[in-house]
């Protein structure tokens, strides 16, 4: 088993002491989140200089800051379940069930001529009902897991299908469409240029980071993904832990498909199939141990961002070719393990040092 | 007996069957036996692989890329040479490109000891990943004169009563094959006991002098190979190679092997029980268009079909534990 220290260091800081947010900071702390600085800012410094006119621009920023927080979104989802030990791979059957709903609810809530409060209340209502339906996704997977006791990527197979085949039957297996006026949620900007999906990350990120790091919640699900007994017996109701953690990564969910069907103003039951892996392979990038109890949400929000820098950048240098995302692909993979090799070397080398010392 | 998770697989199929029966006499033909057959083979033969990665209590989801990956290759290959001999010819040179692909995994996974799911996850990508930029990535309808020879090869031509003729594939053989040898591996060889004990308890295993790394290289260099001959069976019952498809499709052969009681976490798990998952999920898939279920609520059928399948075992096994442990507080 792979040994990874991600996640002990921001528990054990004397109470009082004011976080330092800077990412130099959290970087120095923590071995592997500062390997993944390092090929962050490489892959970028690499892509910069291979193609200097494209690359580093306003325009390839704003088009990658469109591609980011749907697939975000969904690997902090799968983040949270994975800091339990368990998985979720129905996320995106979640997610697209809850755009199709919000669809239908749009279409005959706010016809195109509708103005002002008609537009406000349908919308409303519309994304309530979506957060609730991930909700409910949620706790179902969690009482499928804590309760009835399978294991949690089975559990969650069956209800990646199930939601998925309730969507196909809404829709007969068709596309739905949003109405104009929610548009705004998925290709509006404020101040100009900053997207409003990217913000809607960013703020996620940053709440998610602050629940894992600042409060009982996060400290118990840490606890609970390292050593499920030891948790059990220091009083934390694991049953109850794991069905709120489902939960908010139903909620999660949900939202990143509000945000899919304000981009791309049409909802599917089969979106976005291969987000499942993509989001897994975010995650486990960024230092997530699928195994329980470690991992970062900046670690994720730099391997998301290599990620993104990467294919980005090689589909600007292979313009010419056919097929630029059949190479991404192969990049991700042999991204994928190339960093756990490397982490395997680095752990070693920090394990030796420690008998060493010892 | 009555308790066993095969018994259980088979009955559900044998109560299934009896509804569809009754709804649709169709599917009490020999044609549509034949035709269940045939849409069982690359499943089961991908099943019989991920059967003894999920005993040894590992994963692996890179396998549809195998498969895909040693078809296409194989077909370009043949093609590029142009011979339109025998398909053993083409089960010679897709075994071991699946062979030497798994091998990769498994190397991979002993020299670094990293969590399986997670490698064959990025194996799964770079295989696709490669096969799809560097190789090609357009499907090829024209295969080789041996795998079109072979798409014609049928064990058994039958008459039904209207006068049509039904034929029973000979790649049924394959599979038939695959589970022989599988089950006299798992059931009478020292490997087989070695796998056993790897998904049982790891450490046991090791101290017991069972190899860890040598079981490992045996087993995802088994998916591989069968996963390679799973692939030119595919291109020629498909008559064509898509190097787009198959991929996508692992976690449904997972959920086959799991329904016909092999336990996720190791240590459980047999070739009928297997068998059995694997014919439940055919019948499923293609049956409940007799049944007069309209399509679209297939997916809804399979998905409680996982849910009910995997949570009765587990909460049995949960009361079992229950009560296990108010009987040692006694």
């Amino acid at each position: 088993m792979r040994i990874n220290n991600a996640g002990t260091t921001g528990q054990s800081r004397p109470a009082g002491t004011p976080p330092k947010l800077s990412i130099f900071s959290l970087a120095a702390r923590d071995g592997n989140l500062t390997r993944l600085f390092v090929i962050m800012v490489a892959i970028f410094l690499v892509m910069s200089l291979a193609r200097p006119d494209i690359f580093p621009t306003l325009s390839n920023f704003n088009s990658m800051s469109v591609q980011i927080p749907e697939i975000g979104i969904l690997a902090i989802a799968i983040m949270l379940t994975m800091l339990t030990g368990g998985i979720d791979l129905s996320v995106t059957s979640t997610a697209n069930l809850c755009g199709i709903v919000t669809a239908i609810i749009l279409t005959a809530l706010v016809p195109p001529t509708a103005a002002g409060p008609q537009v406000v209340f349908g919308i409303a209502v519309a994304v309530a009902v979506a957060i609730t339906i991930g909700l409910a996704c949620g706790l179902f997977n969690g009482y499928l897991i804590s309760r009835v006791g399978i294991t949690p990527i089975l559990a969650t197979l069956g209800t990646l299908t199930l939601y998925m085949g309730i969507a196909i039957a809404i829709t007969k297996g068709t596309a739905m469409f949003a109405v104009p006026q929610f548009l705004w949620l998925g290709s509006g900007t404020i101040v100009g240029f900053v997207p409003v999906p990217l913000i809607i990350f960013a703020a996620l990120a940053l709440v998610f980071a602050l629940i894992l790091n600042r409060t009982a919640f996060g400290f118990r699900l840490y606890m609970m993904g390292t050593n499920a007994t030891a948790a059990r017996f220091s009083g934390i109701n694991n049953a109850h832990m794991l069905v709120q953690t489902y939960m908010l990564s139903g909620l999660l969910a949900s939202i990143a498909g509000l945000i899919f069907l304000a981009r791309s103003n049409s909802a599917k039951a089969d979106y976005g199939s291969t987000y499942i892996l993509q989001a897994i392979l975010i995650a486990v990038l960024g230092g997530v141990n699928p195994s329980g109890g470690f991992g970062k949400i900046a670690g994720l929000v730099m391997a998301l961002l290599s990620l993104q820098f990467l294919s980005s950048g090689l589909s600007m240098l292979l313009i010419r070719y056919s097929g630029s995302n059949f190479l991404k692909e192969f990049a991700w993979g042999a991204l994928l393990i190339a960093v756990m090799v490397i982490d395997y070397y680095s752990n070693r080398r920090r394990d030796r040092a420690l008998v060493e010392k010892t | 007996m009555l308790k066993t998770n095969e018994f259980l697989v088979a009955l559900t199929i044998v109560g299934l069957s009896l509804v569809i029966g009754l709804i649709s006499p169709a599917y009490f033909t020999i044609a549509n036996l034949f035709d269940l057959l045939r849409s069982a083979t690359v499943t089961g033969m991908l099943a019989l692989g991920v059967l003894i990665v999920i005993i040894s209590g590992q994963i692996d989801v890179s396998f549809t890329a195998i498969t895909a990956f040693s078809m296409y290759v194989t077909v370009k290959i043949l093609n590029a040479i142009g011979f339109n001999g025998t398909v053993l010819v083409a089960f010679l040179i897709s075994a071991p490109i699946g062979l030497a692909l798994g091998l990769i995994n498994a190397a991979i996974i002993s020299r670094f000891k990293l969590p399986t799911l997670i490698v064959t996850l990025g194996t799964q990508s770079l295989f696709r990943g490669f096969l799809l930029f560097f190789i090609g990535s357009n499907l090829i309808r024209d295969i080789p004169g041996g795998m079109e020879a072979f798409w014609k090869a049928n064990l058994v031509t039958l008459t039904t009563p209207e006068g049509a003729l039904t034929h029973l594939h000979s790649s049924i053989l394959l599979l038939v094959a695959a589970a022989l040898v599988t089950w006299f591996l798992l059931k009478y060889t020292m490997l087989g006991r070695g796998i056993y004990a790897l998904g049982g308890a790891p450490e046991a295993a090791e101290r017991a002098g069972f190899s860890i790394n040598g079981i490992q290289m045996f087993i995802y260099g088994y998916v591989g190979f069968l996963a390679g001959i799973a692939g030119v069976a595919y291109g020629s019952l498909n008559r064509q190679a898509d190097p787009t498809r198959l991929v996508g499709s692992e976690l449904d052969v997972i959920a086959a092997v799991v329904l016909g009681g092999a336990i996720i976490t190791g240590g459980r798990g047999s070739v009928i029980g297997t068998l059995l998952g694997v014919f439940l999920i055919t019948i499923v898939n293609n049956s409940l268009i007799l049944m007069g279920i309209p399509s679209i609520w297939q997916k809804v059928v399979i998905g409680l079909i996982i849910i009910v399948g995997t949570g009765l075992p587990a909460y049995q096994n949960r009361r079992a534990v229950g009560r296990l442990s108010a009987n040692l507080a006694e």
